[in-house]
Formats: structure tokens, C-alpha cells, sequence
């Protein structure tokens, strides 16, 4: 089953690219954090029909991706995995929804508008958190939360759980091979065998996720996770976060697409 | 040194569903000594060694390393004595990088960043991969994730290493470079295999396991060497002790008589 491999393959994609050393990389990673915050903050703030208001907000993601040099096909690769629920969940808004508004001299329901700019959000929402991971890297990240003082049996969790599911996807794509080389012709794998499947996964992550941990009990692992040195604050650091945050503001407050067009147009009316 | 390194009394251990993987078990290691613990599959070795490292407890016996009972108590002590490679490389190797992972054992024990680094680059060294030390672990080879997982154990300067089938799964040519490591290290050593040339090659002492009992305990040459008791315990003579079996000529007796006179 090629697609498990290619999932565990991309996973370590996002971790290569956080070892890249651009100039988004080597802010702290605390305001990159930060950043991110605010960014999902005013982006989930917008209100269900907004279109127009929410497209500046794509600066943000392709500034990084030029700077970073965050190639796009698997950032957009891990985007469509989330798409069929995002679209599950806001099709039946254009069935649903009564209102009706003209555009071009067709009328549509405003249903149509709600599901685009749900489109719109988690695109910008899930595209901006990879970059989070694709820029900084999990250990990094993990050490940021522990600055924000999220209490370490919490960090703990996220980067064991990180960790986790690449042995979870590794044990299954055992599986899947052993049963497959013994049932050629056959797609996927028979219900007949779904319950001992995922019992034996269940099992045989946990002894594998035990034998990892024993070796981590080996070599002196008490429950605390000690991370490398962690450079400094900078002022450029806090200049970036500033800038960043007030520039989501105004988007926010502002409708600027709307601001820019009658702009240009007292300009030319000059 | 007035203490043996490791010293194993009349250890004891079932698993909780009754199977008895060790059944007393005794025996003292020396500083320096280098010794293969040997057995067919299932025969305890890998219990064995969980017992020493304090992964499981035993029902009865004790195990020392150096003066310290392992206990709970003494379990960090324990653990910065005794470095335990893994069988399974993927098991030991869970951080993004190399370097992480390396990094690991030092972190755990508080070293200052400047310490750490100095003993990830002198361990990668050691073990020659300071090439990949920004690699992701899992995408490494076989050899390459074996050496990789010696090296997150040296950088905690073990007294002892101990190693669970190292030459499992390895090619010729990283076997041939895992036995020419083992033998740079002066480090003490445990290493249990059934791969018996590799005993042969890094080891002076065998100690011989057959259903969780010590079924013998002496000097390399006599116990490899010893066709009838390898055959009791499931084994077979090492490959390079066999008769040729084109010109049938005798190895056992030349390879032991060449052994003794280089030492
Ligand atoms: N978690 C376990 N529960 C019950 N029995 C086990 C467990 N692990 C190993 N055993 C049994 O203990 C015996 C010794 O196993 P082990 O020490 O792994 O052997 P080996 O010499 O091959 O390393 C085997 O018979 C094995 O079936
Ligand atoms: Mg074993």
C-alpha cells in the first residue's frame, strides 16, 4: 500500500524543512508561535458570509513560503487531506440557507457564501499551521510551549504523540504488506479481518511504544524533556511579532481590498 | 577495583503470565572483559538483559553493578553505568534527528549544552557517521540506524556496553564494520547473539544460555569450539570453525591453535 508509506515519507518532509536555516527559521520560536496565534485568532473571527475581507490575510502564508522556501505541493498535499470534512461539513449551507443575494443578475442563496468562506478560512487556518511546523520544527515548537509555561506532561504528550503516529503508521504498513503479499489480486483488506487488524495494531503499538519508552527509561529519561539551548528574545524577534499583529488588525478592522480599490480610484479620479 | 563491574546472584524472573524467563542465573564480569551471552531463540537473553538494566525486577537474586544493588532507587545510577543498544534500532531512535537523538542520554543528566555537544560529535565520531548527524533516524539504513543507536548509548560514557543482537538484520559489509567497531571500544562489553562468528571475532568469554539456565560459562575458544554442547543448546559451531566443506580440511584445530599463540 503505497499511499501509508507516502503519508510516514511526508511526515518527514515538514521535519526537513524545519531544519532549513532562511530568515523565517531563525526567528525565536516563541513569536513565531505567537504569531500564529493571532493569525488563527482574527482569521476564525471573521464573520460567516465575509469573502473579500479575508483574502489580504493570504499575504501572510505566501510571504512565508517565499522566504522560507517552503516548496508548495506538500503544504497543498496536506491541505487536500483536510478538504473532503471541511466541504462535508459546509456543502448543505447553499441548500439551507433561504436568503438569496444578486450577483452578476442571478440570484444565488447567500448558503454559497458561507460555504466559500468557510473554504476560505481553513485554507488560511491549516495552511498557516504547517508552515508553524514546516519553519520551526516540533522540538522547537514543544520548546516554546514550555516558555508560554504549558506544564511539561502536556508538551510531553504532544511530541511523544507527534512521534507516535509515524510508529503507528509504520506497524500498520507491516501489516498491510504481510497481508497483501498473501492475498494478491485483493483490494484493500477483506471486513472479514478489520477486528483482529485492529486489535493486533493496537497491540502491537503498544509493545512497540513500550519498548521505545523503555529505551528512553535506559538512557536516563525521568519525565522531564530537556531541549537544547534555545537562543535569546531579539528585538528584531519582537519587531517581526509587532509588525505582523498589527498588520492582521487592520485587516481586521478595515476592509482593505475595499480601502485599496478607492484608493485607486481618487487616484485616478485626480 | 575490590567489585567486579556486574555481578548476577542466583537471579529469577516469570513473566506475569507465568513463563519463566530466567531461572538462576549467576555470574560476575569483570572491568574490560568482553562477553558473548549466547542461546537459540526464546532462550532468555533478552530478559536476561532487561534484568540487568532494571526494565523488569527480578522474583528472586540480585544484580550488582559495581557496589550498587540495581533497584528503583538506583535506577539513574544504574542506567549511567550501563548503556543498553537496543535490539531494534527503531526503538531506540525517536527524536527528529541524529543529533537529537544522540543528545538524548547527555540532556537527561543535565550536562550544560557546551558537554553535550562535545560528546554527540566525539560519540557520532566513534561510530563514524558524523555525516548524518542532521538526518531523520527513520531514514536511515540498517547499518547506518544500528551505528547511529551505539552512538546515543556512548555519549552517555557507559562503564559497560551491552548490546541485544547487534548484528541482526545487518549486511555483510555492516557486520564486517559493526565487529571492527566493537573491537576499537574498550569498553566493558555484553553482547548477546546467535551469531557466533561475530562472538568468535569481539569476544574472549561466552557464557552459553539453554530455557533461561547458564548451561555453560568459559573462555571463547573452549565453548565455540565445543560442538557437542552448541548442538545441546540449539546452536551451531561458528561458520569459520566448520570444516571446509570443499577441501574438508580441519578448521576447529587450526583456528584455535593460531588463536592461542596470537593471545
Ligand atoms: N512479554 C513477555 N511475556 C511473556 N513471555 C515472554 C515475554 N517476552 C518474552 N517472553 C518469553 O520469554 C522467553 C525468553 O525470551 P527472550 O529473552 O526474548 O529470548 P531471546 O533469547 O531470544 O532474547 C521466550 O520463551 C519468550 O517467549
Ligand atoms: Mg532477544
Amino acid at each position: 500500500m503505497a499511499t501509508i508509506k507516502n503519508v510516514l515519507f511526508n511526515m518527514g518532509v515538514l521535519d526537513d524543512l524545519a531544519m532549513k536555516e532562511t530568515s523565517i527559521h531563525r526567528i525565536h520560536p516563541l513569536i513565531k508561535l505567537l504569531t500564529t496565534v493571532v493569525y488563527l485568532t482574527v482569521v476564525v473571527s471573521f464573520g460567516k458570509n465575509e469573502i473579500s475581507n479575508l483574502l489580504p490575510f493570504f499575504l501572510y502564508p505566501v510571504l512565508i513560503m517565499v522566504f522560507a522556501e517552503i516548496p508548495v505541493v506538500p503544504i497543498l498535499n496536506r491541505m487536500v487531506l483536510v478538504t473532503p470534512f471541511i466541504i462535508g461539513i459546509g456543502i448543505l449551507n447553499p441548500f439551507f440557507e433561504v436568503q438569496t443575494v444578486v450577483v452578476f443578475g442571478t440570484s444565488i442563496s447567500q448558503g454559497w457564501f458561507t460555504f466559500v468562506s468557510l473554504l476560505l478560512k481553513s485554507a488560511l487556518t491549516v495552511a498557516v499551521s504547517l508552515m508553524l511546523i514546516a519553519t520551526t520544527g516540533m522540538n522547537q515548537l514543544a520548546a516554546a510551549l514550555r516558555m508560554l509555561k504549558v506544564p511539561k506532561i502536556f508538551v510531553l504528550q504532544l511530541l511523544l504523540t507527534y512521534r507516535y503516529i509515524s510508529v503507528l503508521i509504520e506497524e500498520l504498513s507491516r501489516m498491510v504488506r504481510a497481508y497483501s503479499l498473501r492475498a494478491p489480486g485483493q483490494k484493500g483488506i477483506h471486513p472479514r479481518v478489520w477486528g483482529s487488524f485492529v486489535g493486533q495494531l493496537l497491540l502491537r503499538t503498544y509493545d512497540r511504544g513500550s519498548r521505545v519508552y523503555e529505551s528512553m527509561n535506559a538512557r536516563g529519561f525521568s519525565g522531564e524533556y530537556h531541549r537544547g539551548n534555545i537562543s535569546k528574545l531579539k528585538g528584531k524577534d519582537i519587531a517581526y511579532f509587532l509588525s505582523w499583529s498589527l498588520l492582521f488588525m487592520l485587516a481586521r478592522l478595515y476592509d482593505l481590498p475595499l480601502l485599496i480599490e478607492a484608493l485607486i480610484f481618487s487616484m485616478g479620479g485626480e | 577495583m575490590e567489585h567486579p563491574i556486574l555481578e548476577v546472584k542466583e537471579l529469577h524472573f516469570s513473566y506475569p503470565d507465568g513463563h519463566e524467563g530466567v531461572k538462576n542465573i549467576s555470574f560476575t564480569i569483570e572491568q574490560g572483559e568482553s562477553v558473548g551471552v549466547i542461546g537459540s531463540n526464546g532462550a532468555g537473553k533478552s530478559t536476561l538483559l532487561m534484568l540487568l538494566l532494571g526494565i523488569h525486577f527480578p522474583d528472586g537474586g540480585n544484580v550488582f553493578v559495581g557496589d550498587v544493588e540495581v533497584t528503583k532507587k538506583t535506577l539513574p545510577l544504574i542506567r549511567q553505568r550501563l548503556g543498553m543498544v537496543f535490539q531494534d534500532p527503531d526503538d531506540q531512535l525517536f527524536m527528529m534527528t541524529v543529533y537529537d537523538d544522540v543528545a538524548f542520554g547527555p540532556r537527561n543528566y543535565q550536562l550544560d549544552e557546551k558537554e553535550v555537544d562535545s560528546r554527540v560529535i566525539r560519540a557520532l565520531d566513534l561510530v563514524g557517521i558524523p555525516h548524518l548527524k542532521d538526518r531523520a533516524p527513520f531514514k536511515l539504513s540498517g547499518g547506518e540506524k544500528r551505528a547511529a543507536a551505539i552512538a546515543s548509548v556512548l555519549s552517555m560514557n557507559p562503564d559497560v556496553l551491552i548490546m541485544d543482537e547487534p548484528t541482526a538484520a545487518l549486511d555483510p559489509k555492516s557486520r564486517r564494520r559493526l565487529i571492527g567497531l566493537l573491537n576499537s571500544f574498550n569498553h566493558t562489553k555484553i553482547i548477546t547473539s546467535h551469531d557466533l562468528d561475530m562472538v568468535w571475532e569481539t569476544c574472549s568469554r561466552v557464557i552459553v544460555i539453554k530455557e533461561g539456565e547458564v548451561a555453560a560459562d568459559g573462555p571463547t575458544m573452549d565453548i565455540l569450539a565445543n560442538e557437542e554442547l552448541l548442538d545441546s543448546c540449539g546452536l551451531e559451531l561458528p561458520l569459520s570453525l566448520q570444516n571446509c566443506p570443499v577441501c574438508s580440511s580441519r578448521k576447529v584445530h587450526e583456528k584455535i591453535k593460531l588463536r592461542g599463540v596470537n593471545g
